[in-house]
Parts: structure tokens; C-alpha cells; sequence
């Protein structure tokens, strides 16, 4: 054939998405190289399946090992925690389970006033919801506003931006437990920060003797650890704003304040939504950093429902399991009520 | 500063600065110490020893007091700056202390002894780093241990994450069948779905199966994420169907197809998977802290916690182990940081 | 090597028929085109054939064996896609044996067909490289090449050369012929172009909307258009189409076009007073030099130019009819004519096309009917 265009031709474009990411390569190569050899076992076997049931029910066979982990480790959880809900008595295994109807529920919802926790039978539960309801509030609000400043001042022209993104995203690699110990040497009383308090003049304070300090610290800790994701978040919607907005706003002389409430905040709305139900979720769920930074105190300060749940199944005296199922079947309708609007929420960034 | 000039310099010459841009890059100056600086003094606490901790208020870095071999001496002896009654300051080393008052000696000429009352002298200290703090735990308790559990169970889950994910993804984003619908839904449905809820039935599910205090409890459960299906689908999606043409032409296999087309091709999402596997694994605490009560199964998570409140007193070590927990997520992240900020920047999740 | 038979293949997706019915025979060795508009089905007939899309109805055999219900890797066939699907991670090396590890072929076989095929697609120097470093062209060529290797009992394209620049398409529509004239495997080769069906084909398949409307040697469809359909879509410029009202039928009849009655045969089938349609191709249109004598009885038609196309070898006129119909003629060399002059026609009678009102043709001669 004619060897005319031989070349390689600038046109030379991607054909398909492989190679796309340099940094892929370095993950990719020996985890490929590792990943295939047992695959490469699977050759035979797996064609002479297909042989067998034939292409067209060859999904099913690639399904088969994520739904049978799904099935035992989701589904059929989600069915026992029901049936445990309803059941009574310290033991674990179903059959030896008195039913016990609503009972459980009746138990954690047996309360003088629901806006006192004092007055219910089950008071660590509704303190649990009182403090998760408490801690969620604030922790969405400052998240939202750190990352949204954030986003904002990193997607501004300033220099080693990946730098600065690097330095706010880092703690969200750290473990939990790691993020609590770190902020427990810091605020312990003899710690950094109450240092730092002496030296100007001050009264060391008791961080976490203190429920209302103990509250804040856990609230800004939960911050600082998370706030890093939601500030890519965010900041992924920034860049996405169309650049010939803003130079159209720069054409016109609009000034910096009206750009950024004209333009930006309307434009990166869907992302915010995503933010805050996402910050929503991971809030009502918090458990391990609270837990480890305050151990739920002073007394029942910084108790959050998983914290109850837990410790109601796995580390009372009597392990109750019923209520514990009880209360995350409560906690579960909550984070499925949030889900479907992170899915609304999302669906509505995409189009 | 050279460093704020650097930093404040124009990219584009001639653009006025705007009071927009001091700010920004304030904030930025107190978030470098915000974010990093607690990891900063982790690390330099780590390296303190005991004494230098218990310190009020502390000192920046890693002090120790001097010690100083004394001729005729076995042990080394602490060296201080002493205020000779007759005024004279001099670097004298302690032989022995009774209560207020130290028996001091000239560290060059032993034989010359003070004594000095205990308020009249300061220890001699210089930068030292107690890496005992890292070396004895290694021997005193079993942290070799939990570190292997954690990086098997990393290792394994993440293995195992990735070959059931992304076979669901190919089946769920390259063919059409009956059920895809409800498939698809129900890897939805289940995607904010924590371990949390139905923690109780997973442990009498883990229970059942004899897996309990096994490694097995913390790697199964987690393994089938709904996160990873989704992610991995959406960019399957992506491919061009004509490659999964072209190879059935080529008399491939469905599983030929799957691992060495789509799998090859599917490599960044992969990646991306792979990390956040790596982190949610490395650092899982609540489930491993059910279902792990035996010490040797302990992972490096559950472990700091124990020590945490076996070592309320022993600073020293807590904080140690607590660099050594997050060294290997720190190097992961120092090496593939722009890569991990762009995969989540696009997903939104983590 | 192979021959290739459909019967009554048909194909629909939930209610919507696509594919009605379609029969055809393809000759070992023959390189048979399938030409028709966008959305014609002459793809998915493709694809049906290739086992990349199971059929609703019908059959599929090949070399006379059935082989409707084997997937597409079992059918011995390779395809050259229009994308050219190249593995973007694979090197041409890999790409092109990956079929031939799939057949578990011994390394040195690979080795030396995958060779064999490069040198014959002087893509000898590019084994080791990957498809992103290749240009459109050579892409093209390793997509022929992985077809190649294989020894297929049938090669099919699918619009292969739709992303080459003109003038690349021309010269590989060159060597696609020389191709198969080496190889002399059977081809099917699907495009939307007529040109590539009319240079390349031994027999070309015109469709639309799911069924056959002709089958026959490039200048069969030229020569003998079976409906106005063909008749439109073979050639280029195309087929003018003007209505008429048959006067006398018979070898010399007559017919008014335009207002005007020409003496032309008209067939027997027909019967005075029918309309029908006239087929002319511009090529057989030719201008009256204005100025000769007694010009309004010889030209057939009287046209208005709306837009005259200088080629330089040749001149296309567009022009339309008194009645308002558009006529394209074709004259060989440069003639100044400008919008809005009046020029007279003759119709080259040998050339005419009779189209009945269904949009048949109607047959000149029995001679005719019988080809």
C-alpha cells in the first residue's frame, strides 16, 4: 500500500481513553502485570463456560461473585437487622430470639418530650440524636464555608496552586483515629494550644472537660480532616464555569463581589447541593474521630447515635442487639432519606 | 520573605494587585500552618523523649539534656548550667542529688566537686531525637504484627475489590440483559449504605460463617463496594463498543474481552479505585474494632486505639505509633497526590 | 474463501422492523458492495452478517452451512470497523495477533503471518508502535492488517474509508481493489458513497429502508436503474427526473415533456395518455449551439441556467425546466454560460429512462428484460 503518508501525523488523536493518565501508568504496570496471571489462568475455564451457557448469559457469570458478596454482606443484613428489630433478649443467633413486635421501637421512642432527652426511657439514644443533629448542624455549615473559600482562593491565579491543594487535602488520607490522636495531643492540657494560650496571657482551658469545647473541637477536627474532599469538590465545579463568563464580566467591568454572586455562585450551586448532602451523610454518620478525640464525653457531651449503637451491641454489659438494630433501622431510614436527595442532587449536576 | 516574594510575584506582568489577592494568599500562609502544622508537631512530638514531653510550655523541637561520660563514672551524667554561689556560671555535670541540693563536678576535672542548691542550675539541652520511641514499641508490643494485618488486609480487600467491581462493571456497562435494571439500581440504592446500619447483622453473619477475630471478617464484608461498581461502570461506558466488536470478530472470549481489553483500557478508573481502596482499608476502624478482639488480629488502627488507652501515660509511644500509622498513606500520597485530587475532583467521593 | 447465503433475514428492534426480508447469494471471492442512505440497514445487514447482532427471522449460511445461531468469534469472519476499533493499549504487533493468540496459533505462525501482512501493508516499520502514533492512514492499513492475519472465510467493512481525507480515500479505495484482486477472498463492504460502490464492486447491493431495490454489476445499476430510487442514487451528479405524458407508445412514439412533444420509443406497456417519468443522466443532455438554424424543432427541452459549475474539464449547468423542474447537464470541456440564460437540449434517445408512475422502470426492448 502507499507508504505516502507514513509519517506520524499530527492528527495522531487519542484512540480511546488508555494513556490518558500518566500517574496511571505508575499504579497500573506491576498491579497489571500481577492482576493478569490468574486471569490468564481463568482463560480456559471461563471459555469453556461460555461454550456451555453461551455468550449471552456470560453476564451473569461476571455479576455472580460482586452479587453473592452483596447478597451475604448487604441484603441479607439489612433483612436480619429488620427481623433483629422486632426481636428481644441478649442473644445472637435468630432462632433463639423471643419476637417481640414493635417493642424495640416503642423502647427508644418512649419519651416524656421529644426535644428533652432527660425524659426518655432510652436518654443515651436521644442524647445521641441530639448531639449528631448538633454536631451535623455546624459541621455542614463550616464545611461549606471553609471549602467554598477555599475552592475560591485556589482556583483564584495564584502560584503553586498544586502545592496549596496538596496542603488542604492531605488529613483527608489520614485515619480517623490517627486525625483524633493528633488533635488530642494538641488540645490536651498540657498540649500546644493551651501553650500557645499561656503565653499570651491566658488560662489553660480543659478542651474536653468543658461539653461545650469538647463539641467545638470535635465539630472544627471533623473540619479539618474532611474539608480538603469537599473543597476538590467544589473546586472541580469551579473549573468547569466556562472561562469566556468571566472575561465577558471583565469585558463589562464587573466588579469582583458582583462576579462572584452573579456567576460563580449560581454556576457551582449544583456542586454546592452535592457538598452539603454529602457533608449531611458523612456528618450523621460520624463516629470513629469523635469517639477516638473525646471518647463520647465529658459524660454524654459528644455521644452521636453510631457511638450509642455500637456500644449497645458490642460493648454494654448486656449487648443488647435488638435496640442496637432498632436504632440503626432509624438511623438507616435517615441516610436512605439523604441518599435519594444526593442521587436528585447529582442527577441534576449532570444534565 | 523571599518566599512571600516569590509567592506574590505576577505571573502576568503589569496586572494591578487587587486587595483580593492579599487575602488570598493569607489565607493561604495560615492554611499551610492549620493543615500542616498539627501533622508537623505529631511528627516532632514523636521524637521526644518522656521528659521532654511532660515539658509546659513545650519546646519546638526534640530537646534532651546533654549527657556527658565523666572519667571514672559508669553511667553518663546529665550536664547543667550552673550559678556558682560566687556567681560564676559553668557547665558542671551532676554526680548525685539529695534533695534540694546536687553534688555537681566538672565534667573535665571530676575530682572538683560543688554543691549546689537544685534551683541554681538548668539542664544543657540540645536538638535529640529519642527514636526509642519508635524502636521499643517494635520490641514491647506487637506492632510488626498489626502491621502485617493491616497491610494483608489492604492488599488482599483491595485485590479482591477490584477483580469483583470491575467484573460487575464490564457486566453491567457492556452488555444488555434482563435484570440490568434492577442491578444497576440496587448498586445505587446501596451506595451511602454504611457499614454502620447493619453492623450487628454483618457481625451474626460473620458469626455464622466462623470468621470472627479472622482477618477474613474485616476483608469480605467491605469487598463488593457499590462505589467502586458505579465508578468503574461510568467509565466503562465510555469505551468504544466497536473494541468489544472488534475483539468477539477476533474470536475473544467474554472473559478474554473483559481482561484483556476492558481491564487494560479501564486502568485509570482502576487506579483511581485502587487508592481509595487502599485508604478506606488502611484506615477502617469501626468494623475491625467490632469484630477484632484478639490482639494478634488486631490491625494497626484498632491497635493505636488499644494503645491509646493502655498508654494514656506514655505519650511517647502513642505518638510514635501513631507517624507509623500514617507514614505509608503519607509516601502513597506524596507520589500520586494530583492523581488522587483529580480522581475525586471528578467522582465527588472518597 | 467462502460464499456467503442470506434468506429472509430479517430484523427488528421491539416493534420496529428494520431489516424486511432480504435474500441474497455472495460468489466465493466476489467483492459485492452494499450502497444506500443513512439509516438504510445496509450496517446492521453487516452486522447481522458478522454475528454481531442476532437476527429476528431468517437464515444465514455460509459455505452452506447455517450458521444463524453461532456467535460472531465462531463464524470465521474478520471486520474492518469504521472506527477501525484499533486496542489502544495494544502495539500494530499485538493488534494484529491478537486474534491469532485467540485461535491459539503456535508464536512463530503469529510471528510470521502478522509479518507476512505488514510487509503487504508496508507497516513493517510501525509493529511496535501504538495506534495513537500512527496517522489516520496507517491506522486504516493495521485495521486491514489484523483482518488479514486471520485468512477469513469472509472480509467485511464497514464504511472503512469515511474517516480518510478525500484524497487519502481515493488512493486507499485503489488499494482495497488491488487488495482483492491479490487475495481474491469474498468482500462485503458497506458504505454510503456510491463512488466506492461503483469503483470497487463486482456487484453492488442498493438498499433502502431495510429491503434490496438492486442488485447488479456497477454498470448494470448505471445502464439499467430498476426504479428511480437506483436511478437517483447511482451517479453523480445525479439522474435528472422529469415528468412526462406518454402520446404514442411504440418503437416510434411519443412523448411531451415540458410542454413540448419529443419523438423518443416509447414501450409497449405503455398506453397513451400514462404519465410517467423520464430518467436522463447529465451526461446525456447535450446544449444546441445557439444560433443554428431551425433550433426550436431540433432540441428536445428549453432550460433557464440558475448556476454554472466550471470544473475545468468539464462544466456542470444547473438550470431548470419552463414547468419549474431542476435539470443538471453535464458538458466536457469550459462553456461560458451565465444565471439566467436560456439554452436548448437534445436528449441522447439511446440514454432515456422510462420510470412507470409506480416508479418502475419500464423495460425498452424484451432484449432488456431479459438482461
Amino acid at each position: 500500500m502507499s507508504g505516502r503518508r507514513d509519517g506520524v501525523s499530527t492528527d495522531a488523536a487519542q484512540n480511546g481513553p488508555a494513556g490518558t493518565v500518566p500517574a496511571a501508568a505508575i499504579v497500573a504496570r506491576p498491579l497489571g502485570a500481577l492482576i493478569a496471571l490468574p486471569l490468564r489462568l481463568l482463560d480456559a475455564p471461563m471459555r469453556a463456560l461460555q461454550r456451555t451457557i453461551g455468550e449471552r448469559r456470560m453476564p451473569y457469570v461476571f455479576l455472580a461473585p460482586n452479587a453473592a458478596f452483596f447478597g451475604v454482606f448487604v441484603f441479607l443484613p439489612i433483612a436480619i437487622n429488620l427481623w433483629f428489630s422486632v426481636t428481644g433478649g441478649p442473644a445472637l443467633f435468630l432462632s433463639e430470639r423471643p419476637y417481640v413486635g414493635a417493642g424495640q421501637y416503642g423502647y427508644l421512642f418512649e419519651c416524656g418530650s421529644f426535644l428533652d432527652p432527660n425524659s426518655c426511657r432510652e436518654d443515651h439514644f436521644w442524647r445521641g440524636v441530639a448531639n449528631t443533629a448538633k454536631f451535623t448542624l455546624f459541621q455542614v455549615v463550616a464545611m461549606v464555608a471553609f471549602s467554598l473559600i477555599t475552592a475560591v482562593v485556589l482556583n483564584m491565579k495564584i502560584r503553586a496552586r498544586g502545592f496549596f491543594r496538596a496542603v488542604y487535602f492531605f488529613p483527608v488520607l489520614l485515619s480517623p483515629v490517627v486525625v483524633a490522636l493528633i488533635w488530642k495531643w494538641i488540645l490536651q492540657r498540657d498540649g500546644l494550644l493551651n501553650a500557645a494560650i499561656t503565653s499570651l496571657g491566658g488560662q489553660k482551658i480543659l478542651f474536653f472537660v468543658d461539653p461545650g469545647w469538647a463539641m467545638f473541637w470535635a465539630v472544627l477536627v471533623s473540619v479539618w480532616a474532611h474539608m480538603g474532599f469537599y473543597t476538590l469538590i467544589l473546586l472541580a465545579g469551579l473549573q468547569a464555569i466556562p472561562a469566556d463568563l468571566y472575561e465577558a464580566a471583565e469585558m463589562d467591568a464587573t466588579p469582583r463581589w458582583r462576579v462572584f454572586r452573579r456567576i460563580t455562585l449560581p454556576m457551582l450551586w449544583p456542586n454546592m447541593v452535592v457538598v452539603i448532602v454529602l457533608a449531611l451523610i458523612k456528618g450523621v454518620q460520624t463516629f470513629d474521630e469523635v469517639f477516638v478525640l473525646t471518647g463520647g464525653g465529658p459524660g454524654t457531651a459528644t455521644l452521636m447515635v453510631v457511638q450509642y449503637i455500637y456500644e449497645t451491641a458490642f460493648s454494654n454489659q448486656v449487648q443488647n442487639f435488638g435496640l442496637a438494630a432498632a436504632a440503626s433501622c432509624v438511623l438507616g431510614v435517615v441516610l436512605f432519606g439523604l441518599t435519594l436527595a444526593q442521587l436528585a442532587a447529582s442527577r441534576r449536576r449532570a444534565t | 520573605m523571599k518566599i512571600a516574594a516569590f509567592l506574590t510575584r505576577r505571573r502576568v506582568a503589569g496586572r494591578r494587585i487587587h486587595w483580593t489577592d492579599i487575602v488570598a494568599y493569607g489565607y493561604l500562609a495560615v492554611g499551610v500552618v492549620v493543615m500542616f502544622g498539627p501533622v508537623l508537631w505529631l511528627v516532632l512530638s514523636s521524637f521526644k523523649t518522656p521528659a521532654g514531653l511532660l515539658e509546659f510550655p513545650p519546646s519546638l523541637l526534640p530537646m534532651a539534656q546533654v549527657e556527658v561520660t565523666v572519667p571514672g563514672q559508669p553511667q553518663p551524667l546529665p550536664l547543667f548550667r550552673t550559678t556558682l554561689p560566687d556567681g560564676q556560671v559553668r557547665d558542671l555535670v551532676q554526680l548525685r542529688r539529695v534533695g534540694i541540693v546536687a553534688q555537681m563536678a566538672d565534667p573535665k576535672d571530676p575530682t572538683q566537686t560543688f554543691r549546689v542548691p537544685i534551683d541554681k542550675r538548668e539542664p544543657v539541652r540540645a536538638f535529640a531525637m529519642a527514636t526509642g520511641n519508635y524502636t521499643e514499641p517494635l520490641a514491647r508490643f506487637d506492632f510488626l504484627r498489626f502491621l502485617w494485618n493491616s497491610i494483608f488486609v489492604t492488599v488482599v480487600a483491595t485485590a479482591i475489590t477490584l477483580l469483583i467491581n470491575s467484573m460487575a462493571a464490564y457486566a453491567l456497562s457492556i452488555y444488555e440483559f434482563p435484570g440490568k435494571g434492577f442491578a444497576i439500581l440496587t448498586v445505587i440504592g446501596t451506595l451511602m449504605i454504611p457499614i454502620t446500619i447493619i453492623l450487628v447483622p454483618v457481625y451474626l453473619v460473620v458469626t455464622e460463617l466462623r470468621l470472627v477475630n479472622s482477618l477474613w471478617a474485616v476483608i469480605l464484608p467491605g469487598a463488593a463496594t457499590p462505589t467502586g461498581v458505579f465508578l468503574l461502570r461510568q467509565y466503562m461506558l465510555t469505551l468504544p463498543r466497536d473494541l468489544i466488536e472488534a475483539a468477539r470478530m477476533d474470536k475473544a472470549s467474554e472473559w478474554q474481552i473483559y481482561w484483556r481489553i476492558v481491564m487494560p483500557l479501564t486502568m485509570p478508573a482502576l487506579a483511581v479505585l485502587a487508592i481509595f481502596s487502599v485508604m478506606w482499608r488502611w484506615n477502617e476502624f469501626l468494623w475491625p474494632l467490632a469484630v477484632l478482639t484478639k490482639t494478634e488480629s488486631y490491625t494497626l488502627q484498632i491497635g493505636l486505639n488499644a494503645f491509646q488507652g493502655e498508654l494514656q501515660t506514655q505519650w511517647h509511644y502513642l505518638l510514635a505509633m501513631t507517624v507509623m500509622t500514617l507514614l505509608p498513606i503519607a509516601l502513597v500520597f506524596v507520589f500520586l497526590q494530583r492523581f488522587i485530587a483529580t480522581g475525586i475532583g471528578n467522582t465527588g467521593m472518597k | 474463501m467462502a460464499d456467503l447465503k442470506l434468506v429472509g433475514i430479517t430484523k427488528s428492534y421491539g416493534g420496529l422492523a428494520v431489516i424486511h426480508g432480504i435474500d441474497l447469494a455472495v460468489r466465493d471471492g466476489e467483492f459485492v458492495v452494499f450502497v444506500g442512505p443513512s439509516g438504510c440497514g445496509k450496517s446492521t445487514l453487516l452486522r447481522i452478517i458478522a454475528g454481531l447482532e442476532e437476527v429476528t427471522g431468517g437464515d444465514i449460511l455460509i459455505d452452506g452451512v447455517s450458521v444463524t445461531r453461532l456467535p460472531a468469534s465462531d463464524r470465521g469472519l474478520a471486520m474492518v470497523f469504521q472506527s477501525y476499533a484499533l486496542y489502544p493499549h495494544m502495539s500494530v504487533r499485538k493488534n494484529m495477533g491478537f486474534a491469532l493468540e485467540n485461535m491459539r496459533l503456535p508464536v512463530a505462525e503469529i510471528a510470521s503471518r502478522v509479518e507476512r501482512a505488514a510487509s503487504m501493508l508496508q507497516l513493517t516499520p510501525y509493529l511496535e508502535r501504538k495506534p495513537k502514533a500512527l496517522s489516520g492512514g496507517q491506522r486504516q492499513r493495521v485495521a486491514i492488517g489484523r483482518a488479514i492475519v486471520r485468512d477469513p472465510k469472509i472480509f467485511l467493512f464497514d464504511e472503512p474509508l469515511s474517516n480518510l481525507d478525500a484524497e487519502l480515500r481515493v488512493a486507499t479505495r485503489k488499494e482495497l481493489a488491488a487488495l482483492h484482486a491479490e487475495i481474491g477472498s469474498t468482500m462485503i463492504y458497506v458504505t454510503h458513497d456510491q463512488v466506492e460502490a461503483m469503483t470497487l464492486a463486482d456487484r453492488i447491493v442498493v438498499l433502502r429502508a431495510g429491503r434490496i431495490e438492486q442488485t447488479g454489476t456497477p454498470l448494470d445499476l448505471y445502464n439499467r436503474p430498476a426504479n428511480l430510487f437506483v436511478a437517483g442514487f447511482i451517479g453523480s451528479p445525479r439522474m435528472n427526473t422529469l415528468p412526462a405524458t406518454v402520446v404514442t407508445a411504440g418503437p416510434d412514439g411519443g412523448m411531451m415533456l415540458a410542454g413540448r412533444e419529443i419523438a423518443a420509443a416509447v414501450p409497449d406497456t405503455l398506453k397513451p395518455g400514462d404519465a410517467v417519468t423520464l430518467g436522463i443522466r447529465p451526461e446525456h443532455l447535450a446544449t444546441v449551439i445557439p444560433g443554428d438554424a431551425g433550433r426550436s424543432q431540433a432540441s428536445d427541452l428549453t432550460v433557464t441556467v440558475d448556476l454554472a459549475e466550471q470544473l475545468g474539464s468539464e462544466t456542470y449547468l444547473y438550470a431548470q425546466t419552463a414547468d419549474g423542474n431542476p435539470v443538471t447537464i453535464r458538458q466536457a470541456g469550459q462553456i461560458t454560460i451565465t444565471r439566467g440564460n436560456r439554452i436548448d437540449l437534445l436528449i441522447q434517445r439511446d440514454a432515456l429512462h422510462v420510470f412507470n408512475s409506480a416508479g418502475l422502470r419500464v423495460a425498452q426492448s424484451a432484449t432488456e428484460t431479459l438482461g
